[in-house]
């Protein structure tokens, strides 16, 4: 591999990681805000078990979310040096506002968390809402430098020289209200279906205790109903942020759905792999004129094919299938949030084992989801690092010695992944749910 | 003043404070993993207390200073990035090691020693790797190649200069920390943990005056131009020693209470201390960023960007104060946290 390769696969893998602990810390604190208002609406201390084990699990992943972003906050400049001069000139702002929201979240969460027996309960609610709203927004600002990585605006660029800037401009470039709600809603649905996982999992365990079964029943519940709601806003906006593709990018979705020639009346294709040679997508399913419906919200909507651009420009074609994935595991969620929400409501019974098993897949499913689609995201934005401004290969740093600190990177990574579920199964553990049940029984 | 002076005072100023901070926290790390086995002491206890909500907001202080040197200096990046991918990548993976395994320690009862180790020496570790990019900026150990900067490994590793500054850096660490940490056992009057550390304070203030001279005196021969400067800046240094004897002296006034020692005023003065002596340094040091490669004029973003940061950080400081002296109150005054 050369040094940009390299430099790729570092940044990426890096990326990979920080994303499943940062997506979690912006989902928890809204499940957390959530079970400290039901306690406070409905007097049931169960929740406020809820808002103390969860605000633990949060702190856990805490402790990597902050490190991890640490290196890919360096990292991004070390790497992309040629970007980070770009950057600076130009949307230098949201990665600077971040910073406060860093500090909002840092000095919020050790507020809720260590001082929790000196405040008043009005005072822990404020705070594990600054705690969210700290959270939120870092994705919001470091989403907004990523949008506008694809529509870039705010300078003149001309004969590799960046003049006129507007700083503001730049902020406020056109795919940032989408994208940035894309990026929170689904954080928040992520949150939501690994809460629902988890209470799954614990309703499947044999002979489980019955006042601990309410407990996760609870716990359930209000994870679907958050979960299946995020899950529903997130696909409407993502084909907010499909049509503004269209628009502003439009050889990424015409590489996402695998489409060659331009047309009217274009099919979606699901599934399946594209072929350029044959120019179309092998073995998957069609549905006739969807795409130029999805695209513009009619069917005679003209979508541009692959071969309008230059075949050096175009992104590489396997990020169909990530496209794919996040669009079918997205339906899938939203079907089986609601599906068990509405057996709950017209049986009035548990939910069968089978439903548990299924919903104990939704929180790994989210995460997949954000995943992919970030993956595709930024590598169907290629070759480019700012659209048609500037590509990678000149962003890239000049450092030759990457292989190395490559397999170091992912050498920490694996050993802080076993490290962290081996500590979360560990304290879990240790301080079973029966107990703090107990104690709030006696406390109450 | 021109903006890019400006510029490199504000970057100043957050590199002292995250040093000062950084300084602290990972000091107090080191301290809890030495003080961790010793039943009935609890000059482990008080450094877990102060770590535990603090190292978050530490952190953060160290991502402010990396995303303002590239908000400021956007320019310089190309030039740096090569010097420094490998050494900052080693203190990324150490910083990531330490954080989490920090965190966890207060979780997991089960692993604590192990944890406790790595959090331990990574924090020893860290502020050594970080003060040796000093001599690098200093000339002699770079070379440029078509653009970009590369270290001269070999000759940095076996430079006098770059063991002296690595002394000085540990050395600083382990006394601020000590320093401070004695001020808060003071706080939580806790007269066990005050005696530790002031007695590591007393001991370790003069070996921080030693390793600086030596750091001064073992510069590189293309250095000696800092040297010449810093002649020159002899004030700043001069003020800086007279903070240094009144504070050090401090460890010995009488307190109220028949404690011995102010160390409040010894920590207040030793960081003015630092503080002076880094901005004569800093000074110093100017235009340049590498010598002779980089100054600061290169490095330099435009003037709409530049304005729009200063915005953003009076803002900011706006908005964040009242929260910061909330916290303040919290963790470091409040009697019901520190003496529980
Ligand atoms: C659980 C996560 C999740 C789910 C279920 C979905 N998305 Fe998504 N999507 C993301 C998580 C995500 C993301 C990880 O947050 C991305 C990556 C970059 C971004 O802005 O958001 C993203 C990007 C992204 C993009 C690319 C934006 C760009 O490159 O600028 C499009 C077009 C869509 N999404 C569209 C959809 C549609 C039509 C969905 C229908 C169900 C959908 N997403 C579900
Ligand atoms: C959409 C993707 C991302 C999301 C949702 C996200 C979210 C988060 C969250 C919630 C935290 C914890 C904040 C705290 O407690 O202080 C965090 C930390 C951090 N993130 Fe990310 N992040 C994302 C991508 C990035 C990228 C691309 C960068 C780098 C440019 C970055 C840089 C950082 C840094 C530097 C920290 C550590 C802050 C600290 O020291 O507290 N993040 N991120
Ligand atoms: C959080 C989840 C993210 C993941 C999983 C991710 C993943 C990746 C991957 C796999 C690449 C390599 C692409 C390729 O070369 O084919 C990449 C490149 C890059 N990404 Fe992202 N990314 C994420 C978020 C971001 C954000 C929020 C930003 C903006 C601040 C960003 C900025 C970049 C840059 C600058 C590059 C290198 C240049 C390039 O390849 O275009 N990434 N990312």
């Amino acid at each position: 591999m050369d040094h940009v390769q390299l430099a790729r696969s570092l940044f990426g893998s890096s990326m990979a990681f920080h994303i499943i602990f940062a997506t979690l810390g912006v989902g928890l604190p809204v499940m957390i805000i959530a079970a400290e208002v039901l306690f406070h609406i409905r007097k049931d201390s169960d929740y406020a078990t809820m808002a103390m084990r969860w605000t633990k699990g949060f702190a856990i992943l805490l402790g990597v979310a902050i490190p991890s972003g640490t290196i890919v906050g360096v990292m991004l400049a070390l790497l992309w040096p040629g970007f980070m001069e770009i950057v600076g000139q130009v949307i230098a702002l949201p990665f600077q506002i971040e910073i406060w929201a860093f500090f909002l979240e840092a000095l919020f969460m050790s507020i809720y968390v260590y001082a929790a027996d000196r405040l008043k309960p009005w005072m822990r609610i404020v705070s594990v809402i600054f705690v969210s709203v700290g959270a939120t927004a870092s994705a919001v600002l470091i989403t907004d430098a990523h949008a506008w990585m694809n529509t870039p605006r705010g300078f003149t660029f001309k004969d590799g020289v960046i003049s006129s800037v507007d700083p503001w401009a730049a902020v406020f470039n056109p795919s940032f209200y989408t994208t940035a709600m894309h990026v929170a809603l689904s954080g928040f649905m992520t949150g939501a279906f690994a809460v629902a996982s988890i209470a799954a999992w614990k309703l499947l365990k044999r002979g489980i205790d019955p006042r601990e079964a309410a407990y996760h029943r609870k716990g359930l519940m209000l994870a679907l109903i958050i979960g299946g709601v995020m899950s529903l806003a997130t696909a409407f906006n993502g084909h907010g942020t499909a049509q503004m593709l269209q628009t502003y990018e439009p050889e990424k979705l015409a590489a996402a759905e695998g489409l060659f020639e331009t047309q009217a009346y274009a099919p979606l294709s699901i599934g399946g792999i594209v072929d350029e040679e044959r120019q179309e997508v092998r073995g998957g399913i069609e549905i006739p004129w969807a795409l130029s419906f999805l695209a513009g919200n009619s069917f005679d909507t003209v979508v541009k094919g692959l071969n309008e651009f230059p075949r050096e420009n175009w992104p590489p074609l396997f990020v169909h299938t990530l496209f794919n994935l996040m669009v079918i595991l997205g339906s899938l969620l939203i079907l089986m949030s609601f599906g068990a929400l509405i057996y709950w409501w017209r049986s009035k019974k548990p939910l069968p084992k089978w439903m548990l098993r299924t919903l104990m897949l939704s929180g790994p499913m989210s995460l997949i989801g954000i995943e992919t689609g970030w993956i595709f995201s930024c590598s169907a934005r290629q070759p480019w690092t700012i659209y048609h401004i500037q590509r990678t290969s000149d962003a890239a740093t000049s450092a030759s010695n990457l292989g190395t600190l490559f397999v170091l990177f992912i050498g920490l990574y694996v050993l802080l992944m076993c490290v962290t579920i081996l500590v979360m199964w560990s304290y879990f553990k240790r301080n079973p749910v029966s107990r703090d049940l107990a104690a709030m029984n006696q406390g109450a | 003043m021109s903006d890019s002076s400006l510029g490199i005072l504000i970057i100043w100023v957050f590199v002292f404070v995250y040093s000062v901070l950084g300084s602290i926290d990972f000091g107090a790390g080191f301290w809890s993993m030495v003080f961790a086995g010793q039943k009935g002491i609890k000059a482990a206890d008080i450094a877990n207390r102060y770590l535990s909500p603090t190292w978050k907001v530490t952190n953060v202080f160290l991502v402010l200073l990396v995303v303002a040197f590239v908000g400021f200096f956007p320019f310089a990046m190309p030039m740096l990035s090569s010097l420094l991918v490998v050494p900052v990548s080693l203190v990324l993976l150490l910083l990531a090691l330490r954080s989490t395994f920090m965190v966890y320690s207060q979780m997991s009862s089960r692993f604590v020693p192990q944890l406790r180790i790595v959090s331990g020496i990574t924090g020893l570790l860290i502020p050594g790797l970080l003060i040796t990019v000093l001599p690098v900026t200093l000339g002699g150990f770079v070379e440029l190649r078509d653009g970009h900067l590369y270290v001269l490994t070999a000759e940095l590793l076996t430079s006098r200069t770059l063991y002296a500054h690595l002394g000085f850096g540990v050395a600083s660490e382990l006394f601020l920390s000590a320093v401070f940490l004695a001020d808060y056992a003071r706080e939580a009057e806790d007269r066990e943990a005050y005696r530790i550390y002031r007695m590591i304070a007393v001991t370790i203030g003069p070996l921080t005056l030693l390793t600086g001279m030596l750091a001064a005196v073992a510069m590189h021969p293309e250095a000696q131009w800092i040297v010449e400067r810093m002649k020159e800046n002899w004030i700043w240094f001069a003020l800086s020693g007279i903070s240094f004897v009144v504070g050090f002296s401090a460890l010995w006034w009488k307190g109220k209470g028949g404690w011995t020692g102010v160390p409040r005023a010894a920590v207040v003065l030793i960081i003015i201390q630092y503080g002076l002596a880094s901005f004569g340094y800093g000074s110093a040091h100017l235009p340049y960023l590498i010598y002779p490669h980089l100054t600061v004029e290169q490095g330099f973003t435009n003037h709409a960007m530049f304005v729009s940061l200063l915005i953003g950080y009076i803002v900011s400081t706006l908005v964040l104060v009242p929260v910061f002296i909330w916290f303040w109150l919290l963790f470091l005054k409040d009697k019901r946290y520190l003496k529980p």
